[in-house]
């Protein structure tokens, strides 16, 4: 090769040589370190394929907001609102906007003050700004155990130290929180805030119990600590009586209206609307919110003034009734999501084998399922993509140190076609029965059972709980009663 | 060999590796501009022999990492329809991605690699090959690597420190490939050394047949790259292979001595598999004895802004675009 070529540069600047890496590597900030990609995550990029059931996503189902709806509204809001849409908005968020956001919050059962909420880009940018707000590298955050896989990168980005606390079925158990801070304190550590999602939990789906929501803000209040409630799915609630927010129970505490004083309330319209809308808030105690305003105008000024208006035009839509639009589509995802949960509820019981034990959410997008505790899903997905095309995320991904909740999964049922959904957890439930027999073969123990087979699930020894991953139960009854659904048909 | 060349870079493609071909491509592709040649970008996919047909390309620039790309498919794809390409061809491909058969290949020149066994999933299934892992145990000894026999990534990786842990290290590593590979883990510096085919203008293997091999003395070791992990954690490779929880050495600091034996080792592992244009050659050297011991062979080594061929191209004052045009260059000197 003639080396004159290698000279003619095109005028976009010298080749990257590893000296001038090095260069970089040592202009990139400390925190880039916890940046990291992993092989997990880059596995994970290649789920989201056409040609791949795909049980990962965090989606809710888009595809049942109405076009015409859509259209009329952004018309509107183009020919009402032209210069208004297409200009910068306050940083703390449109007025317009901010009277949804009191109106979803008191659908939710709490009453909010409009100049305690900020209009956030997604409910993923609170989590970042009350990072950016609180924690110094090194700082600790208590959450739970699994949690949010979205956090994790925020939390790590901010250099933040994770304390998990393993949930049960009523959420996370206030007592281990508390030893768990009591430890932290003795350790001469500062945990700044707990984050927790109360409802259908993200991913574990298993919802806090009023009595530990009522000791949580207790808890909070002793040890002046902040609490950040992150609560995207409370009014897609399929079944049982919605339970007070924390930020509600925090400012009945304080007794002074509606403000709470520890409680900082993350909400979305991402699963009540839409997530492309890029659309959340935050309702919090003024010093905090101050703090969270001056975050957002350097992370992007305003939120987009476009889908602010959109939801104003949105919230006044109503039907013939007279009852509001928005609450008639949330009824109706309601329905949906409920049936398509109901679905999956039964492919699992079909599919997956004595085994494995899963969460009943009351409500959400998530299913939490624990394996046989020698299964990695992280591998169990590879193998299931490759051979099965189906795809989930592996348990690991909840989890701030990549290693635990290496035999569970996070499924979603939300935004999955019922045939999808069968046919996703049918495929799962091979691979694994595939995994458990050569498990059996390399230790000698019994073969794995034949598809089908687990149906019979309530013979001896199916009470093998003992040494699985300690997440949540399975709610044995559930199982008992869709058996006997399926001897009554 | 100086005009302008209408160059299709292969990236992408639906391996695990997908994001670093991605990176691969993408960085060799601003090389490739800068050298003046028309490009093709492809990620390959189902249209693929449709789109190079259309394109017509002088070469393929193979930027494609784990199976299909890194295991002889798209090279035996490309001689098919009669397109030059760089790097390895598929013989030495298929033997450089099957680890097993590289170790065994290996063994048999005496070029030390650890000591190994190999089982098929079928053969625990349907000859009861279970029984034999306690004897692999017990001539391997704790603790060892288990691996699948063509995964390229740190995916299914797996240590086990005891016999307690080894069923559960070889069903993951089964979760990647029907082969898996059971290896003496040897404790030590994490070494890597990147070989080239020499300078290709003053080559005379253009003018020689093509069915010819490469001339070995053009090939040349670049300087040796060493993995330095971060955390000590010497059980985790995810964590080892993580951008950012590894700092890149090089040349590693190992003296005279070490650093010619493990340039020597790469050259005779290149010549062994049938290396052509570029390869890079990992190696451990163990901690305790000072013994360097051959893992595996990469046929399409990352061009990341981050990875190791580029490190020790530049180490050897080879620039980037000056590697990029030399990797083109095998395309035409097979």
């Amino acid at each position: 090769m003639d080396r004159s070529i290698s000279g003619t540069g095109d005028g976009r600047g010298a080749r990257p040589t590893a000296h001038e890496l090095a260069r970089y590597e040592a202009l990139f900030a400390a925190r880039t370190r916890s940046m990291k990609s992993s092989a997990m995550r880059e596995m994970m990029a290649l789920t989201e394929r056409p040609d791949v059931i795909s049980l990962a996503g965090g989606l809710p189902d888009t595809s049942t907001f109405a076009p015409e709806l859509y259209a009329k509204l952004m018309s509107q809001v183009a020919a009402e609102s032209t210069a208004r849409a297409l200009q910068y908005g306050p940083t703390e968020g449109m007025a317009s906007a901010v009277d949804c956001i009191v109106e979803v919050m008191a659908a939710e059962g709490t009453t909010v003050d409009p100049d305690e909420v900020i209009v956030t880009t997604g409910g993923q940018q609170v989590i970042d700004l009350v990072c950016k707000a609180l924690i110094d590298p090194g700082d600790v955050i208590v959450a739970e155990a699994p949690t949010y896989p979205g956090a994790v990168p925020t939390f790590g980005a901010y250099q933040a130290e994770v304390a998990q606390i393993e949930m049960d079925g009523d959420g996370m158990p206030i007592d281990e929180l508390e030893s768990t801070l009591d430890r932290l304190q003795a350790e001469g550590r500062r945990p700044k805030f707990i984050y927790t999602i109360p409802n259908f939990q993200n991913p574990g789906g298993v919802t806090m119990s009023l009595a530990r929501r009522r000791r949580l803000v207790e808890v909070a209040r002793e040890r002046e600590l902040l609490v950040l409630e992150d609560n995207p799915y409370g009014l897609l609630r399929y079944e049982g009586e919605p339970l007070p927010t924390l930020y509600s129970l925090d400012a009945e505490a304080v007794g002074r209206g509606p403000a709470a004083d520890l409680v900082i309330y993350l909400g979305t319209f991402s699963k009540i609307l839409s997530p492309g809308l890029r659309l959340g808030w935050a309702v919090a105690p003024r010093p905090v919110l101050e703090k969270l305003n001056l975050g957002k105008q350097g992370a992007d000024l305003c939120s987009s003034p476009v889908t602010q208006l959109f939801v104003a035009a949105y919230f006044q839509e109503h039907d013939a009734h007279g009852d509001a639009a928005w609450r008639e589509y949330v009824e109706r995802l309601k329905d949906l999501y409920r049936r398509r949960r109901d679905v999956m509820l039964e492919a699992l019981e079909e599919h997956f084998g004595e085994d494995a034990r899963w969460t009943r959410p009351q409500g959400g997008l998530f299913i939490w399922a624990t394996l046989d505790e020698r299964i990695d899903t992280t591998d169990l997905l590879a193998l299931a993509r490759k051979s099965q095309g189906v795809a989930f995320v592996p348990g690991r991904a909840a989890y701030m140190d990549g290693r635990s909740g290496s035999s569970s999964m996070r499924l979603n049922f939300a935004g999955v076609p019922d045939q999808d959904i069968r046919e996703g957890i049918r495929r799962i439930g091979k691979v694994v029965r595939e995994q458990v027999g050569l498990f059996g073969t390399l230790t000698g123990a019994p073969p794995a059972q034949a598809e089908g087979e687990a149906k019979r699930a309530d013979g001896p020894g199916t009470d093998a709980s003992i040494g699985l991953a300690d997440v949540v139960a399975l709610p044995r009854r559930d199982r008992e009663r869709s058996a006997r659904r399926r001897q009554d048909r | 060999m100086s005009a302008a060349k209408k160059v299709a870079v292969l990236k992408g493609g639906r391996s695990l590796e997908r994001q670093v071909s991605l990176r691969s491509g993408a960085h060799a592709q601003e090389a490739l501009a800068r050298l003046g040649h028309d490009l093709v970008a492809l990620d390959v996919g189902p249209e693929l022999v449709a789109q190079l047909h259309a394109a017509e390309p002088d070469a393929a620039f193979i930027a494609l990492h784990g199976p299909d790309g890194e295991d002889g498919t798209v090279q035996a794809l490309l001689e098919a329809i009669g397109v030059p390409y760089t790097g390895s061809g598929p013989a030495a491909c298929m033997c450089c991605t099957d680890k097993v058969l590289a170790k065994h290949l290996m063994r048999g020149a005496g070029i030390p690699t650890p000591e190994f066994h190999s089982f098929r999933e079928a053969a625990i299934k349907e000859l009861g090959a279970a029984a034999a892992v306690a004897d692999v145990e017990a001539k391997i000894g704790f603790p060892l690597v288990v691996k699948p026999a063509s995964q390229g990534s740190a995916l299914g990786v797996k240590f086990a420190r005891t016999s307690e842990q080894l069923p559960g290290a070889m069903v993951g590593a089964f979760s990647y490939d029907e082969m898996i590979l059971i290896e003496r883990y040897v404790k030590g510096r994490d070494l890597a050394v990147s070989v080239l085919d020499g300078d290709a203008s003053s080559s005379r293997a253009r003018q020689r047949g093509a069915s010819e091999k490469p001339d070995r003395a053009n090939a040349v070791a670049l300087p040796v790259v060493e993995a330095v992990p971060r955390e000590e954690d010497f059980y985790d490779y995810e964590s080892r292979y993580q951008i950012g929880m590894t700092t890149f050495v090089c040349p590693a600091d190992l003296g005279a001595e070490t650093t010619a034996r493990a340039q020597e080792l790469a050259l005779e592992v290149y010549e062994l598999l049938g290396c052509h244009g570029v390869a890079r050659v990992d190696l451990m050297l163990d901690g305790d004895s000072g013994e360097l011991w051959v893992l595996e062979t990469n046929v399409v080594p990352g061009m990341t802004e981050t990875s190791l061929l580029p490190q020790a191209a530049d180490a050897a004052g080879i620039g980037f675009d000056e590697l990029v045009a030399r990797v083109l260059a095998s395309a035409w000197t097979r």
